[in-house]
């Protein structure tokens, strides 16, 4: 699943941070290929924002060596700032100046000339749906605007490698979604996107890798079928009234997971329709009478859970 | 262009940031302003017929405020320094200074942008501060060039003082510690040999007086605006600007580059 080196945007190897007597990253290695959306998922405090914080130059690493679109972090570090945008967790706008005023800085501090500042600057506020907020401070925004003139402001000089550091975090479902038709469309216009994320929706939703970050280690990566694909597997579940049931549905059905306290059979299945009904038909054939039946596939949640030991955290939403 | 041009032209935007950010909210300059115009009121309309006396001027407060303008003007220039030092930690409390970091913009023009800034606004301070002193009385001899050397060594110590609050902005854990930071530097004048002569002071207090940086720049100054003698004051004066300008300048430049805290993550309290 490598990639050659040539088609990588982003790579790390070794990577280590402490504060203090902290250790927050315990020597991580990523690979993200030019193009794509790579997740980092973890809990909070699993090191997913330090990460963010070396790659994009904001933070030195104690160990490791990074190259990000091609240049060394340590030796070029303003190539790499010239090929990145951030948009942190912190909120990096500047408040006493109004939505427009804060994109023509950037404009500015990218070396556009005027009239190329100013055209970028309409058009991202027309993209981020901000005009009519154009002429107003951020203090009067709601959470989601001030995240897309956040955004809209990493955008302004057109970077190819992309740090969105937990970008959803705090926002209604319908920001939320806002955001990820907007992760779609810079992938699709050809930048790579590295995102920080609680959510296992999300990562599943955008990302094509995903590396499952805790406690500082990397404890998995793959894609979101690979991952899911680690853990036990999907499967069919038959509950029973009585141990009758039970006992002529195990015979019947051969390779099961039977529970005779809770009286329910667990059978290996891909949750398809067609497995379904094929399992129905032998049921109906043999006369047995089930209770309830429901399908189960393995999603993110359990990934996250048999890797890190840890529950799912709780959606805030 | 090269890498000269854009420091330059970063720099410039920086600058046009700050002073837009002081033309939109004018409080922290116009307070700093106030402080040595009720200082000049204070001390030349309520104790200048004594103080005036005191230093043997033939007709008290008329010979006072010649005597006291200098350290005055001086201290529109540290008073302004407080307002450098919490407008540059509020700035560093911005997420925007971290989004300056990861961008290919000259390091340093966020701090020429602070300190260029902050010097006009002072100047302006001062200006202002000489015109309140001159409706009160105060008549300067001075000509041309002497006006020329006064404002020359003015912009010097402002911007020895605003090079050191920028680093005491730089390095303060918070706005409140910032403002804190410069007070030695506001009270300084006042045991300087600007509201009374050195000579009139207890032993130790006069030692320390006359080899404390703002007596040369006050002596000097008054020499150029009221025709006293200068001698080597000038001398001392422009040295102490220099090493105040480059200490605060190391200091500023090392806080800046330091690595900001672990992180700051924004308030979820928006939802």
């Amino acid at each position: 699943m490598t990639a050659s080196s040539s088609q990588l945007a982003i790579t790390a190897a070794g990577l280590r941070k402490s504060f203090g007597d902290k250790v927050v990253l315990d020597g991580i290695d990523l690979e993200v290929a030019e193009g794509t959306i790579f997740a980092l998922l973890g809990p909070n405090g699993a090191g997913k924002t330090t990460t963010v914080q070396i790659l994009s130059t904001l933070t030195s690493p104690d160990g490791g060596e990074v190259r990000v679109a091609g240049h060394d972090l340590a030796r070029e570090p303003d190539a790499v700032r010239s090929a990145i945008g951030v948009t942190g967790q912190f909120s990096a706008v500047d408040n006493l100046l109004t939505g427009e005023e804060n994109l023509l800085l950037m404009a500015d501090l990218y070396h556009l000339d005027r009239r190329e500042g100013r055209r970028r600057t309409a058009d991202l506020l027309e993209r981020f749906d901000l005009v009519e907020a154009a002429k107003k401070t951020p203090a009067t925004y709601s959470g989601g605007m001030q995240r897309r003139l956040d955004l809209a402001m990493t955008l302004v000089g057109d970077p190819s490698i992309i740090f969105l550091d937990e970008p959803t975090a705090g926002l209604d479902p319908s920001g939320r979604r806002t955001t990820w038709e907007i992760v779609r469309g810079l992938v699709a216009g050809g930048a790579t996107i590295l995102l920080t994320t609680q959510y296992l929706e999300e990562a599943d939703e955008l990302a094509d890798r995903i590396a499952l970050l805790d406690q500082g280690k990397l404890v998995a990566e793959g894609t979101p079928e690979e991952l899911k694909r680690r853990i036990p597997g999907g499967h069919i579940r038959l509950q029973f009234t009585d141990a009758d049931g039970l006992d002529t549905a195990a015979r019947t059905l051969g390779e099961v997971v039977r529970d005779d306290e809770a009286l329910t059979l667990q059978i290996p299945s891909d949750g398809s329709v067609d497995a379904l009904r094929a399992l129905i038909d032998r049921l109906d054939d043999a006369h047995i009478k089930v209770d309830g039946l429901s399908v189960h596939t393995p999603d993110l949640d359990d990934v996250f859970f048999a890797l890190t030991g840890q529950p799912k955290e709780e959606e805030a939403l | 262009m090269s890498a000269r041009s854009y420091a330059v032209r970063d720099s410039v935007t920086m600058l046009r940031r700050n002073l837009r950010h002081a033309l939109r909210y004018p409080t922290l300059t116009l307070t700093s302003l106030l402080i040595p115009v009720l200082i000049l009121l204070l001390f030349v309309g309520v104790y200048g017929g004594t103080l005036g006396a005191g230093i043997g001027g033939p007709n008290g407060s008329t010979s006072y405020i010649a005597f006291v303008a200098p350290a005055i003007i001086l201290m529109a220039a540290t008073s302004g320094s407080v307002s450098t030092a919490v407008s540059v930690a509020l700035d560093m409390s911005e997420g925007i200074i971290n989004r300056f970091r990861t961008m290919a913009i000259a390091r340093a023009s966020v701090l020429t942008g602070h300190v260029v800034g902050s010097v006009i606004q002072t100047l302006i301070s001062i200006g202002l501060l000489i015109g309140v002193a001159v409706l009160m009385g105060f008549r300067p001899d001075a000509d041309p060039v002497e006006w020329v050397a006064a404002i020359g060594l003015l912009t010097l110590v402002t911007l020895a003082l605003t090079w050191l609050s920028a680093g005491a902005g730089m390095s303060a854990k918070s706005v409140e510690s910032a403002s804190n930071l410069p007070t030695p530097v506001v009270l300084l004048p006042l045991i300087s040999s600007g509201f009374v002569p050195t000579e009139s002071m207890p032993a130790g207090v006069a030692w320390f007086a006359e080899h404390q940086p703002f007596t040369p720049i006050i002596e000097t100054l008054r020499g150029l605006l009221t025709g006293t003698p200068i001698g080597n004051d000038a001398v001392v004066a422009l040295a102490w600007c220099v090493v105040l300008t480059l200490a605060g300048y190391l200091w500023a430049r090392s806080a800046f580059n330091r690595d900001p805290a672990p992180s700051r993550p924004r308030t979820l309290a928006r939802v």
